[in-house]
């Protein structure tokens, strides 16, 4: 379902050359839980970044679905974005000046829908994330947990088929994380890829596989670890 | 999705209040200085009859001195003498002709409380009311006839009939001018042709006659040019006799002429009549005979003031700097959003989306920009109005209509829009990434 290979991604200015994916090769299948940790600067989020196509790869090969990323146009890259891509972010990332109806609605206002379905698939989004009661309060109006909740909601309502999370209890304390992760694996029961980058070993062993970056690649020796069959064996 | 952007400009306006206070203050400050010069030009510039200026020409014939021409480099008289006036008047060559000439009576109203006021009256002949449209309250004017019969007839404006008769219909009584008694047969409806074309060497910007009476009863009473007369040879002595034979220019003439070939043959008439009148002594210099439509003769007599141009520029300029101020504003506006943007691209909004809701929120500004400079159009117009309240005309080039209303609106837009193309396209260039990595 998302096969990177060889890809390398090149920040340049004029006296600097930073390379922050090396030869990034990864195969992830559909339905997969997939953490990615490493240490700082490893390029988990370059990587993140580039499989939901808000970078560009400077080399290599980037298949989505069976198709090449690279040939894309922006409207093409946008439209996969809508429709294929869920992102949740450590810092929630959402609008303070629209109320959670409507920042989950933004996806859906781009993907072309008409009222009743947006209004139907917000409302069944914000059941979901457990907060329907309250579709016109405001993000500052919710805690760290209720906010990340809006924004899985938001990622989730246009029904993609992948899920795209960086750090994703990062801002939130472990009662709060459990009950995101709790929805994270719920999500994935129901057939969603999820990618997961996260620097917290806890939360990465509760994925069904882990990447292990460091230096821009996926790293060698072994290091790549199947956790649940790990587990199970 | 317009209704959509509609709300996100309203948002964000809302989100930004100073920005936005200002921005629409710089745009309106702008336009308010720029469409008040443009109301004074548009006025000044205006063709005041525009379904028929085409057909309408002023004439001239070049009765000068042979020893310098009326004005460089070769300029005929503005205006003709009584004897060119009534010939070429009496020939009827035209479809409609003209003559006229401005001269100050005095009224004395019937009420005996009232004390006599001076008015400006225009002598003229009866083609004057079809020939440029004048529209009637009541009565109409007079014809050929009452020219011919000499009759001390009158046309009232509607502002001199409120004055006298409390906007009654007068037609029928009879009013006292200069001792003599005018039986009123016609008064106008509104008409404030601006600038006033037919007698552009008087008070361009002022007001029509307020009583208008034949040019034959006008030079029966001997009553002189109250406007410009100019000689280049000395009156010889004879009184009003005298002054009517003289070779000073002080009447104008219109005719109406339907297309090219009537103009041509009337061209042709002027040339014939000049030469006849040469080989009676007068007319000592080459044949110069011109004929201008309104626009035209507009122009010639440089109806817009140099400085109004000057002045225009400088509102251009300062609209400009208005922009420039505005282009920063929603720089710094667009750049304080790019987490919003950048969230919006990964959303799956493409650039064209963010150009098209970017472009309506300008758009709203330049609406709001343009709504606050009508307020300041119209109290820069209020400002020049009192400024120069001396001059009686000045009233007539400070009016706002709706086409300058419209127009102030859509500079307004425009000039928003232009704003807002780099900003744009500065925020439609963000790496979505850049922006969301920040935690």
């Amino acid at each position: 379902m998302l096969q990177m290979n060889n890809v390398s991604k090149v920040y340049r200015t004029d006296t600097v050359e930073t390379h922050a994916l090396r030869e990034f090769s990864l195969t992830v299948d559909e339905g997969e839980f997939v953490s990615v940790t490493g240490p700082s600067g490893s390029g988990k989020t370059t990587f993140l970044n580039i499989a939901g196509l808000l970078e560009e790869l400077s080399s290599g090969a980037y298949e989505l679905d069976g198709r090449d990323i690279s040939s894309l146009n922006d409207r093409e890259r946008s439209r996969v974005r809508n429709e294929k891509i869920g992102f949740i972010f450590q810092s929630f990332n959402l609008m303070p000046e629209l109320n959670i109806f409507d920042n989950v609605d933004v996806p859906l206002r781009y993907r072309g829908f008409n009222t009743a379905e947006r209004k139907k698939r917000i409302m069944e989004g914000l059941e979901m994330v457990g907060l329907a009661s309250r579709p016109r309060h405001y993000p500052a109006q919710l805690s760290g947990g209720q906010q990340q909740r809006v924004a899985i909601a938001r990622a989730l309502a246009g029904e993609p088929r992948f899920l795209l999370a960086d750090e994703p209890t990062g801002n939130l304390d472990s009662h709060m994380a459990d009950s995101v992760m709790s929805l994270l694996h719920e999500i994935n029961s129901t057939g969603t890829t999820i990618i997961m980058v996260t620097h917290e070993l806890e939360l990465a062993t509760q994925a069904k596989r882990n990447i292990f970056v460091r230096d821009g690649h996926v790293s060698a020796g072994g290091q790549e670890i199947h956790l649940a069959a790990a587990a199970n064996g | 999705m317009f209704r959509y952007y509609l709300k996100l400009g309203a948002l964000s306006i809302r989100a930004n209040p100073a920005l936005s206070t200002l921005m629409v203050a710089a745009i309106g400050i702008g336009i308010g200085a720029c469409m008040t010069i443009v109301t004074i030009n548009y006025i000044m510039a205006g063709n005041p009859i525009p379904h028929k200026s085409d057909q309408l020409f002023h004439v001239q014939v070049d009765n000068w001195d042979p020893t310098q021409p009326y004005e460089e480099p070769n300029e005929p008289p503005e205006q003709m003498t009584y004897l060119d006036a009534t010939a070429l008047h009496a020939a009827g060559r035209a479809h409609r002709q003209v003559i006229g000439y401005k001269t100050m009576r005095v009224i004395e109203p019937a009420d005996e409380d009232s004390t006599p006021f001076q008015i400006e009256a225009r002598a003229t002949t009866a083609d004057f009311f079809s020939m440029f449209d004048v529209p009637f309250a009541y009565g109409s004017g007079w014809d050929k006839s009452a020219d011919d019969a000499v009759e001390r007839v009158a046309v009232l404006t509607a502002v001199l009939n409120e004055q006298l008769f409390g906007g009654e219909n007068s037609v029928g009584k009879n009013l006292v001018v200069n001792g003599e008694s005018y039986q009123i047969i016609g008064v106008l409806a509104k008409w404030t042709p601006i600038p006033k074309f037919y007698d552009l060497n008087n008070n361009t910007y002022g007001h029509p006659a307020q009583m208008f009476m034949p040019f034959s009863v006008a030079i029966a009473r001997e009553l002189y040019s109250s406007g410009n007369t100019n000689c280049w040879k000395p009156v010889g002595d004879g009184g009003f006799e005298a002054f009517l034979a003289s070779e000073c220019i002080w009447f104008q003439m219109w005719v109406e002429l339907q297309n090219e070939s009537e103009k041509e043959a009337y061209l042709q008439f002027l040339d014939a009549y000049v030469t006849e009148q040469k080989a009676l002594g007068r007319f000592p210099r080459p044949l110069n005979n011109r004929l201008s439509n309104v626009e035209e003769w507009m122009d010639i007599n440089e109806v817009v003031d140099e400085d109004v141009g000057v002045l225009l520029g400088l509102a251009i300029l300062f609209l400009i700097v208005c922009l420039l101020n505005t282009i920063g504003l929603l720089l710094a506006k667009v750049m304080r959003r790019t987490k919003d943007t950048s969230l919006r691209r990964a959303l799956g909004a493409h650039r064209a989306a963010l150009v098209y809701q970017y472009v309506i929120e300008a758009g709203m500004i330049g609406i709001a920009g343009g709504l606050l400079g009508i307020v300041f159009t119209w109290l820069g117009l209020r400002g020049i109005e009192n400024l120069y309240n001396e001059y009686d005309f000045i009233e007539n080039l400070v009016e706002m209509d709706w086409v300058i209303v419209m127009a102030a609106v859509g500079l307004a837009i425009v000039s928003a829009l232009a704003a807002a193309l780099y900003p744009t396209w500065r925020a439609c260039n963000i790496t979505p990434a850049s922006q969301l990595r920040i935690q």
